[in-house]
């Protein structure tokens, strides 16, 4: 049977407030992702790379660093053979956090037959959807901000010392940042759970643009690279063209604006998260660390851009849904 | 304003090209107990859709309680309590979780929501397992709770889609018994079903529905009259000599038909309730008058009759 209707024409213009209901649903989702065995799993998960990677990563600062300005942040980017650091977990845990969160989240309510039942109560759709998203969102918010504050404390234990002003700023713009990275997995899984009837096939459906972007489309934009800007006579002005070309492909991933991000907050040194000339580095002293509101600026177009990602999703979700024919 | 409570002015929608509902003009009053039925795909269930203003109609005009569900789908939703044919609850939470969640979203909170919840599992008989997961409800109970669920909101209509399908027939009677009651504190009804007898026992007017259009609407009495051709049937036992019998029953004022149903019974089809005329008749005539019954026409056989005739009509 089809089941798409008519779009609600929207020159109709609607009573009332089209977020009426909208907390009632937010706290509905929150309270049932808080106490879902689904999110104790992937909180039990989380915690155990948590305090393994940072765990791991101390044993290593002890051993090396001395006199580090900023050893908090280490505790985020360091690795131990063979286990990667916690910032290489995220790029895994989150998205699989985010899309455990929302993959069946329109159908589910389908499949028990709720979904009727609630809009017939006085809201709008764009309440039931947007309440979805936030709840998840804001129960996202919440573990990865529990973990924040475990790996602080670890690090106080273990390492002997508070982290200085600098180190919390930077370390809390992460959160923010992989917060918003978890944002858009949520709208994808969102976006299929509205699509496909089946939570399984929702949840495949968003592992497999996950696993599209983190695996292939690295290789996909280094071939398009040299197709689009090929190196034909291996002139250094050649190839620089080939490397921006792939950049901006890669950066077409949220993997990719994320990683960016996280390194440039995390890594103070860092000064530039594209292709480094030598002129750019003119008048630097290399190695020095930037100041926060420096690395910010570097960071800026990619943050705005998980943002955006985050909204063009939505707003996909919400049309699909809105066209829905909601009969059971 | 208009004085029904349901008014559709050749309601139509349209799913590419097929329609499901045709031209549809319905009113029902306020208190009533109205019964939609039809054949599988006739369309009932898409007509309660545009009431409630969860599917727009490709053309035509709805108005529940004076309000147009596709604009004042607010106020429309906040005094229409809806039963879908297959009512979905949270089964990992309790009833009175479900019903909290309800609560809120129809803006009750604080101790209010609870007393009133309270109030309508009580209603509807629930109380004791009230803080019982619905995943552990029977199918009859779940029912009830759709109907608690509606209740939270005080309405003024109340629409269910099947709403006895798959009850066992005790679960069923009792559930007619409780539609009589929102009846009677003024809360008008509308309803689709299958089963046709509970429809006839518990319905003011129904409205039978064929391929998206009305086709008959009115009491079952006046469907009676319009599709049987007779209203009633009289079943006399009368012992004494068939033909005098029945040549004093053919003379009784208002008979449509007389049959010797063999043995001392006879049938006669009336458009009224002739029995006394029919004692008279039988008394004068010098047989002995055993028993005298009356059944009202059966909607089973009115509508078995209106379909047959659609048949002969699209052969011939
Ligand atoms: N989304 C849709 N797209 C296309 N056709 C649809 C859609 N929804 C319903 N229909 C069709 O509209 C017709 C009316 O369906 P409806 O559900 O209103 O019937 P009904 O009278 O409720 O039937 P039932 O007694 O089986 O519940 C059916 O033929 C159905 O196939
Ligand atoms: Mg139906």
């Amino acid at each position: 049977m089809p089941r798409r209707g008519k779009l609600s024409s929207p020159s109709i213009e609607r009573e009332g407030s089209p977020w009426t209901g909208l907390w009632a649903v937010v706290a509905k989702e929150m309270a049932d992702h808080m106490t879902s065995a689904r999110m104790r799993i992937l909180e039990v998960l989380i915690v155990l790379t948590a305090a393994g990677s940072v765990y791991a990563a101390m044993q290593v600062l002890r051993e090396t660093v001395g006199e580090d300005p900023f050893l908090f942040l280490k505790l985020f980017t360091t690795a131990r053979e063979p286990l990667p650091a916690f910032i290489g977990f995220l790029v895994f845990l989150v998205p699989l956090i985010s899309i455990a969160l929302t993959f069946d989240s329109i159908n589910g309510e389908f499949n028990r037959r709720t979904l009727s039942r609630v809009l017939a109560q006085p809201i709008y759709r764009d309440a039931l959807l947007m309440g979805k998203f936030l709840g998840a969102f804001f129960t996202l918010a919440l573990v990865l901000t529990a973990i924040w504050l475990l790996i602080y404390g670890l690090g106080i234990v273990g390492l002997g010392l508070p982290p200085n002003t600098e180190e919390v700023a930077r370390s809390l713009l992460f959160l923010v940042t992989t917060i918003f990275y978890g944002g858009i997995w949520l709208a994808v899984a969102m976006v299929f759970s509205i699509i496909f009837r089946q939570p399984a096939t929702a949840a495949l459906a968003s592992i497999a643009v996950w696993l599209f972007f983190t695996v292939f489309w690295g290789i996909l934009a280094s071939l398009f690279a040299q197709i689009l800007s090929p190196v034909q006579i291996g002139t250094l002005a050649e190839v620089v063209r080939q490397t921006q070309v792939q950049l901006a492909l890669a950066r077409f991933s949220p993997n990719t604006l994320y990683a960016e991000s996280m390194i440039a907050l995390l890594q103070p040194t860092v000064r530039s998260t594209g292709l480094l000339l030598p002129f750019q580095l003119e008048g630097a002293v290399l190695g020095a660390p930037l100041p926060l509101s420096q690395s910010v600026l570097i960071i800026w177009p990619q943050f705005t851009g998980l943002i955006a990602i985050t909204i063009l999703l939505f707003a996909l979700s919400y049309v699909l849904f809105q066209r829905q024919e909601i009969r059971a | 304003m208009s004085e029904y409570v349901i008014e559709t002015v050749n309601l139509t929608k349209k799913y590419n090209g097929f329609t499901a509902v045709n031209n549809l003009n319905l009113r029902v009053q306020k208190g009533e107990v109205f019964g939609l039925l039809g054949p599988n795909g006739a369309g009932k269930t898409t007509t309660i859709l545009m009431l409630l203003g969860l599917t727009d109609p490709t053309s035509g005009k709805v108005t529940v309680l004076g309000m147009d569900p596709t604009r004042q789908t607010l106020s429309v939703k906040s005094k229409v309590g809806y039963i879908p044919d297959t009512v979905g609850f949270y089964d990992e939470l309790t009833a009175r979780e479900n019903l909290i969640y309800i609560a809120k979203l129809n803006g009750l909170s604080g101790p209010a929501a609870y007393q009133r919840i309270d109030e309508v599992l009580a209603r509807v008989g629930l109380l004791d397992v009230g803080d019982q997961r619905v995943g552990t409800y029977s199918r009859g109970m779940r029912q009830r709770l759709g109907v608690a669920d509606v209740l939270l909101k005080q309405p003024q209509l109340i629409i269910m889609d099947e709403p006895t399908q798959g009850l066992d027939p005790e679960r069923a009677r009792e559930f007619l018994k409780m539609i009589r009651s929102l009846k009677e504190e003024g809360i008008t009804i509308l309803l689709s079903s299958h089963l046709l007898h509970q429809v006839q026992i518990i319905c003011d007017r129904v409205g039978l529905f064929h391929r998206g259009r009305m086709v008959l609407e009115g009491t079952v009495s006046e469907l009676g009259r319009k599709v049987l051709g007779r209203a009633y049937r009289v079943f006399v036992e009368a012992q004494g000599d068939p033909p005098s019998i029945l040549a004093a029953l053919e003379k009784v004022p208002g008979q449509v038909g007389v049959i010797h149903l063999g043995g001392t019974r006879y049938q006669i089809e009336a458009e009224s309730d002739i029995r006394p005329e029919v004692a008279k008749a039988v008394v004068q005539s010098g047989a002995g008058l055993l028993g005298l019954e009356v059944e009202t026409q059966s909607l089973d056989e009115i509508y078995a009759r209106y379909f047959e005739e659609v048949k002969h009509a699209e052969k011939g």
